[in-house]
């Protein structure tokens, strides 16, 4: 199957799933404990009899649930994720307008713990048995059992608060007015903290998995016939383990962005990080039912988008993955 | 070597277990150590460590003792992992049984709903499913327990897979036992070794989703936990850090001590898996 094809197939794949997700939050809409009109209005509209009136007609909740669940699906399908009364804008924007931070945060994050995840992986497999290896080993263990937004609070105690290094509040200096270049180094300064401790669980799992794979590669035959060709150390880690080792650890990485994305969640609130992560927070409580699932559902189309791309990229980087769709 | 000597000999996993037992026995004796509730004002607020005897790690921002906070924070945190971890359990091991054994449609079925649930981020489902169903004990438990199902699915189905090829299950289809009953008395049992050590881990990964969702204010608003202390303390750590430092080390001792079990339990009942190299 050509590229194209597998791309079509996986595209209608993520069509349906998030149809389904769509399906799913207008059952919790209505799942929801009181009169979903009131529900939807959240703190907004609390004691407006006339205002939940307008919101019962607007949103046709006199209608037959058929009728209101397709209304909603098809709003869904052409980016109408509702109105958020408690901040009255339309989800969708509210969404759009937090979206670049979010991508800038969980990118990074992304970046660096899958890079210094496999490169720590690395470094502790080639030591196996050794102090060092059983270091990185330990410091895995407890960044593993360490709680996200613990670590960001931690961070800016010691690196905001007492240190005075990097900035541990916002996404750049607030009313500084910088341009340019300036503007950059600022904005990159402010995603120092959350980038890196949004990072540390996910690299303690990417190292951990590393060495694991590094490990278990290190007794296939093919590497004890480049050591029998008289090949160095450093060469076959580099060119013949590591280039297999990575293949599941990228694959889990994949995997993860799931998480990632729920981590923001916890690593912008606690940085006041303008995302899609701290909308939601925000939304909670204010108990503003269309903001939280409009997140929702973005995030899940984001997670999608990603697995997508892994996955294309994936087939290309290793002919040996068949064209399955 | 019986599992128990192998288990034993591994001093990550008594380490696992000696914190564990202390931290249940802390939860247990709560009400015994400390004659005051939780929630009850004892002192000034804000009171550094040590600084009034009998308040060993000071008071919160309301005056409350944050020693006995943490005693019964630790009784939210293993109820919540415990009971949200059996409650996945009876969603993921029928689901990747049935789909394992029957194979087929049902197994196709079975798989797309898993696939589905492992799509959506887990951490923004649990919010959603939280907030929407007002946050208390029972509701944290089941939205986790929604979360954390689909690896128990699929880790059964391929256990189920594997084992139901075996040549004790055609003897059983032999000896003329009915398919329902093979699978739950002949099949399932084979699988139990990995479904514990995935279980136990599953608990350190439900009390970090619990203090997390309670950090944002989806606790219970009637049960102390180690989240809503941080969450609570968050706004003044420029001036009592100790209120969200204690409760995050109290987080971490609990969890590693459950994966340190989880990782040694693994090596013990599956030494043939055990990844070469473990120190």
């Amino acid at each position: 199957m050509s590229v194209f094809a597998i791309i079509a197939a996986r595209l209608a794949k993520a069509a349906l799933t998030l149809l389904c997700i769509a399906v799913l939050n207008f059952c919790l809409l209505h799942a929801a404990p009181g009169d979903p009109a009131v529900v939807l209005a959240g703190e907004a509209g609390a004691a407006d009899e006339q205002m939940i009136e307008q919101l019962r007609e607007r949103f046709g909740l006199d209608q037959p649930f058929g009728v209101q669940l397709w209304k909603y699906v098809s709003g869904v399908a052409q980016l109408d994720l509702g109105y958020s009364f408690r901040q009255g804008a339309p989800v969708i924007e509210l969404i759009a307008d937090r979206l670049p931070a979010t991508l800038l945060l969980t990118g990074a994050a992304f970046v660096i713990s899958l890079v210094c995840g496999i490169a720590l992986g690395v470094a502790a497999a080639a030591r196996v048995g050794k102090p060092q290896d059983s270091l990185l080993t330990t410091f895995a263990l407890l960044f593993y059992a360490t709680p996200l937004y613990w670590a960001a609070l931690m961070a800016v105690l010691v690196f905001s608060v007492w240190l005075g290094w990097l900035p541990g509040f916002g996404y750049e200096t607030v009313g500084a007015g910088y341009t340019g270049m300036a503007r950059i180094i600022d904005i990159a300064q402010h995603l120092v903290l959350p980038a890196l401790t949004l990072g540390l669980f996910f690299m303690a799992v990417y190292m951990r998995m590393t060495r694991a794979s590094m490990l278990e590669v290190s007794t296939a035959d093919f590497v004890k016939t480049a050591r029998a060709k008289g090949l160095s150390d450093a060469v076959i880690r580099r060119r013949h383990i590591l280039r297999n080792a990575i293949l599941p650890v990228v694959t889990l990485a994949g995997l993860q962005a799931g998480q990632l994305i729920g981590g923001a969640v916890l690593t912008e609130t606690v940085f006041a990080w303008p995302g899609i992560g701290r909308l939601m927070f925000e939304s909670l409580a204010a108990r503003d039912y269309n903001t939280i699932l409009g997140v929702f559902l973005v995030s899940a189309a984001m997670v999608i988008a990603f697995n997508i791309v892994t996955d294309i990229v994936y087939r290309l980087v290793d002919p040996r993955i068949g064209a399955r769709a | 070597m019986s599992f128990w000597t192998r288990f034993r000999s591994n001093t990550g996993a008594m380490i696992g277990v000696v914190l564990l037992i202390a931290v249940i026995a802390v939860a247990l004796f709560a009400p015994l150590i400390f004659e005051h509730s939780p929630w009850q004002m004892v002192q000034r607020p804000f009171l550094a460590p040590f600084a009034v005897d009998g308040l060993p790690l000071g008071t919160d921002t309301l005056g409350r003792d944050v020693a006995s906070q943490l005693a019964y924070g630790a009784r939210v945190s293993l109820l919540v992992g415990l009971v949200s971890t059996l409650v996945a359990l009876l969603i993921g091991v029928p689901l990747g049984a049935l789909a394992g054994f029957y194979g087929g449609y049902v197994d196709e079925g079975a798989m797309r709903f898993t696939e589905f649930f492992q799509t959506i981020p887990n951490f923004a489902l649990a919010i959603v499913l939280v907030a929407i169903f007002e946050p208390s004990l029972a509701s944290i438990t089941l939205a986790i327990a929604i979360v954390s199902w689909p690896p128990v699915a699929r880790l059964v189905r391929a256990e189920v897979m594997s084992v139901r090829k075996r040549e004790f299950v055609d003897a059983a289809t032999l000896a003329g036992l009915s398919k329902p009953r093979i699978l739950i008395r002949q099949v399932l049992p084979n699988t139990v070794s990995p479904i514990i050590v995935m279980a136990s881990l599953m608990v350190a990964t439900a009390i970090l989703l619990e203090s997390s969702l309670s950090f944002l204010g989806l606790g219970d608003p009637n049960a102390m936990s180690w989240g809503y202390m941080i969450g609570a303390a968050r706004t003044v750590i420029r001036s009592s850090w100790w209120l969200s430092f204690f409760p995050g080390i109290a987080i971490i001792i609990t969890v590693l001590a459950l994966n340190l079990i989880g990782e040694g339990l693994n090596d013990a009942l599956n030494p043939h898996l055990s990844r070469k190299g473990r120190a």
